[in-house]
């Protein structure tokens, strides 16, 4: 019998190792992992048990993480076939992309200044919205063609959406700021 | 009356005794002890039939402190060494007191920790001890109604406290002579209270604004399952500032100078907070002061002009609000019902605003002062183990991001805030010079990027790093956070598996030294009665190595184990109930540990199968497709 931590955690949820995921069927595989190994579940079993409860409980919730966002499950199945996306050593990066990405910083930074900068925010959050929902699309049919070229544009594209994460959270950090 | 009965010698207890357990709601303004009773969970009144206790304590020279009510009628007399509100200080340093208000009728001295202490005619006391004398109160009402001593408690804390404020929660119950068996968040507690008693299912917020604190969680209950998808809120802030303002308004209109004395200020906020409490009925009030020259000040309190007083700080909670339906991904029409905790929610203009920003009536008719300690006991029950199988489960989250300090003062994340616990998670770093051979870990709380803007929770170095060039070396820092919330580090040089790690201790908190030296101190006239209750303890965690593991072998013992495994165990296990009812403490924690590591492999098969039990009917599904 394998162990939940040999397991990968597409098998760990009885899900098949896909980059589409269903959430609904994702949050009710969790619920019942957690409702056998849960600590809270071990009140009365031995301190051997009790500690390889918190160790599985910790490993199912991190599972989970990496499982119903779509960024992190690009980057875990990239991972099981051996991708890195070597974040410090690789800086190469589509020469269009850079510039997109240097206008809608440009834009965030003029944010504050602007006349209605709170509409302004709405409207990059919406433009970058859709551009991680194309990213996702595209990593759908790139993960389901599963040979070595799909591969290769699958990592270019986890490797800009982390960029689009990145930006989406600083328009949040300032919204937040300015409400 | 009933005979009590007697165990014979050498036998345990009754194995599936019921344990007396109980849940405390540790509030700012009031805390309340409640348990579960033939199945129904209620809070204990004491003998006046009073259930909430005001969490006021007036130290005496020379004789014990008082608690609740009596010490809340001398607070005007008496303000210096009466102390209310002092869930504020918690697990925080003199700067962020100060910080909290200018009108504070306290006086602090520093003490060698950055922990401010309070100065009163009983002696300098910390806000952990103060806080331990309220549950000393609490655990006598409960030891006193049930009869006997408690064998352990779950307690409540603001959703959105940080590590420091639950270390300081948790190290006082230790004080008090506490068996903690669970921190749980207030949020929480009153979902599950909530839910429970009307069988409620879907996605809920909670909103919980107290005496000091706010908290706003959304949960989805699912079958039992109270599962926290964000929260977030103000760790200070609640209907204390509303008074504070009154009292501001109150000084202002009567021309009262900001340098009154302390009895003075006590005074004011008295009536700040019965005329914000008349105005939940009425729409105006009449507001009467007594002068320092002993003349009387009158004059009227709209229910508007309070309103408008009142309203930023409302208003500060829904920015909370905001980003916890963001962060879980959730819209406020998907959320089924907003349920309202903590006194002041009976303010209608919180219910106003709150009911506006999510678009229906919030719901108003529990009492918003039980529910907490009510939905404690139901866990605390649980965790006892008087419910071996009971369908409920508590999945809860961390309130706030937990990362490193990098070189510039920058924050790097390991577990962002809203992350399901327990949660274990590691993160490579290296060394900034050549021949760098150690390593200053700061530990860090906060969803700011820069280090100023974080909350600082400890630091800790990584010695014996051998010389390599700079960015050679691979340090492997691993976050844990345990099912209280609570943070433990490790931090690993890879290659040559040099290791430090660090229970975290915040900074302003009590060290173990400390703690220790206050327990000695209440034992110090009975130092057997502490080495009988050390034997005794070790005794009960034998019976309950034996009693847990007998009931394992009898469910698995057949299957999972090999003939000779199972001898091997059964050798263990004999010999472990031949010494536990001797008086070798560490005889028994060595049979203890031989034991465990017997059964190392039978309990890791057994967790495994229940996994795979769980989802086997869904891979009965999929074979089927």
């Amino acid at each position: 019998m394998e162990s939940i931590f040999s397991r990968n955690y597409f098998e760990l949820f009885g899900l098949p190792v896909s980059f589409e995921v269903d959430l609904n069927t994702l949050s009710e595989h969790y619920r019942e992992l957690q409702r056998v190994s849960h600590p809270d579940k071990f009140a009365n079993a031995t301190d051997q048990e009790r500690r390889l409860a918190v160790q599985q409980a910790a490993q199912i919730n991190e599972a989970f993480r990496v499982l119903k966002d779509p960024l992190e499950r690009g980057k875990y199945l990239l991972a099981l076939q051996g991708i890195n996306l070597d974040e410090e050593t690789d800086t190469s990066m589509d020469p269009q992309f850079l510039m997109q990405q240097m206008e809608l910083r440009e834009s965030l930074e003029a944010v504050r200044d602007a006349q209605d900068p709170l509409g302004k925010l709405a409207g990059l959050l919406q433009e970058i919205e859709k551009a991680m929902s194309d990213m996702i699309s595209d990593l759908s049919v790139l993960f389901a063609n599963a040979n070595d070229e799909a591969y290769t544009k699958a990592r270019d594209t986890v490797r800009k959406m982390q960029f689009m994460h990145k930006l989406r959270n600083e328009i949040e950090e300032l919204e937040e700021e300015l409400i | 009356m009933a005979l009590l009965q007697i165990a014979e010698p050498g036998q345990s207890d009754a194995p599936h005794q019921r344990k007396l357990a109980a849940g405390i709601d540790l509030g700012t303004t009031n805390s309340l002890v409640a348990t579960v009773r033939s199945g129904v969970p209620e809070t204990l009144p004491n003998e006046q039939g009073e259930h909430l206790l005001p969490s006021v304590v007036q130290y005496k020279k020379g004789s014990a402190p008082v608690v609740g009510s009596e010490a809340r009628a001398a607070a005007t007399k008496d303000p210096l060494n009466t102390i209310i509100s002092v869930k504020r200080f918690m697990g925080r340093g003199l700067d962020d007191v100060k910080s909290l208000g200018s009108r504070l009728p306290y006086e602090f001295v520093e003490s060698e920790s950055d922990m401010p202490r309070l100065h009163t005619v009983a002696g300098d006391f910390s806000p952990v001890e103060i806080s331990a004398d309220i549950l000393k109160t609490l655990k006598q009402r409960a030891q006193d109604t049930l009869g006997d001593e408690l064998t352990g408690v779950v307690i409540t804390v603001p959703a959105y406290f940080d590590d420091a404020q639950r270390q300081a929660t948790k190290d006082a119950a230790r004080l008090a002579g506490l068996n903690v068996l669970r921190l749980i968040n207030e949020p929480t507690a009153a979902a599950v209270a909530y839910g429970l008693d009307q069988g409620a299912e879907g996605v809920h917020a909670v909103f919980d604004l107290g005496g000091g604190t706010f908290d706003i969680s959304i949960l989805r209950l699912n079958k039992g399952v109270f599962e926290v998808l964000a929260t977030s809120g103000d760790s200070a802030l609640g209907g204390d500032d509303m008074d504070h303002a009154i009292a501001e308004w109150i000084m202002q209109q009567a021309d009262i100078k900001d340098d009154v004395d302390h009895a003075q200020l006590r005074r004011l906020m008295h009536v700040a907070r019965d005329v914000k409490e008349a105005l939940t009925d009425s729409n105006s009030t009449t507001v009467k002061v007594e002068l320092s020259d002993g003349a009387f000040w009158e004059g009227e309190l709209t229910r508007e002009t309070f309103n408008q007083l009142v309203d930023p700080l409302i208003r500060k909670t829904l920015v909370p609000c905001r980003r916890t339906l963001r962060d879980a991904g959730i819209t406020a029409e998907e959320i089924q019902e907003v349920v309202m905790v903590g006194g002041s929610t009976r303010v209608p203009r919180v219910r106003e605003l709150v009911g506006e920003f999510f678009g229906r009536e919030p719901l108003v008719d529990i009492d918003p002062d039980k529910v907490v300690a009510i939905g404690a006991a139901v866990q605390a029950d649980i965790l006892a183990g008087n419910k071996p199988d009971g369908e409920m489960l508590l999945l809860d989250i961390t309130p706030l991001s937990l990362g490193l300090e990098t070189m510039g003062g920058l924050v790097e994340k390991v577990i962002s805030r809203n992350t399901p616990i327990p949660v274990a998670r590691a993160q490579d770093f290296t060394t900034f010079k050549d021949g760098q051979t150690a390593l200053a870990l700061h530990i860090l709380q906060g969803e700011r990027e820069l280090v100023s803007d974080c909350r600082s929770l400890a630091r800790f170095e990584l010695r014996g790093i051998p010389p390599m060039v700079a960015g050679a070396a691979r340090i492997r820092v691993t976050f844990q956070v345990d099912a209280d919330g609570l943070l433990s580090v490790t931090a690993k040089e890879q290659t040559t598996g040099t290791e430090s790690s660090i229970q975290v201790k915040p900074s302003y908190g009590l060290t173990d030294n400390e703690i220790e030296g206050m327990l000695r101190d209440s034992f110090e006239h009975a130092k057997e009665d502490a080495g009988m209750r050390m034997l005794r303890e070790q005794q009960v965690e034998a019976e309950r190595v034996i009693e847990a593991l007998t009931a394992a072998l009898d469910e698995d013992g057949n299957v999972l184990l090999s003939e000779q495994e199972r001898t091997e165990i059964n050798t263990c296990l004999q010999n472990l109930i031949n010494i536990k009812t001797g008086n070798d403490i560490r005889a028994i924690k060595k049979a203890i540990s031989q034991l465990d590591k017997a059964t190392q492999d039978f309990a890791a098969r057994r967790m495994n199968a229940s996994i795979n039990k769980a989802l086997a009917g869904h891979k009965l599904d999929e074979f089927k497709n």
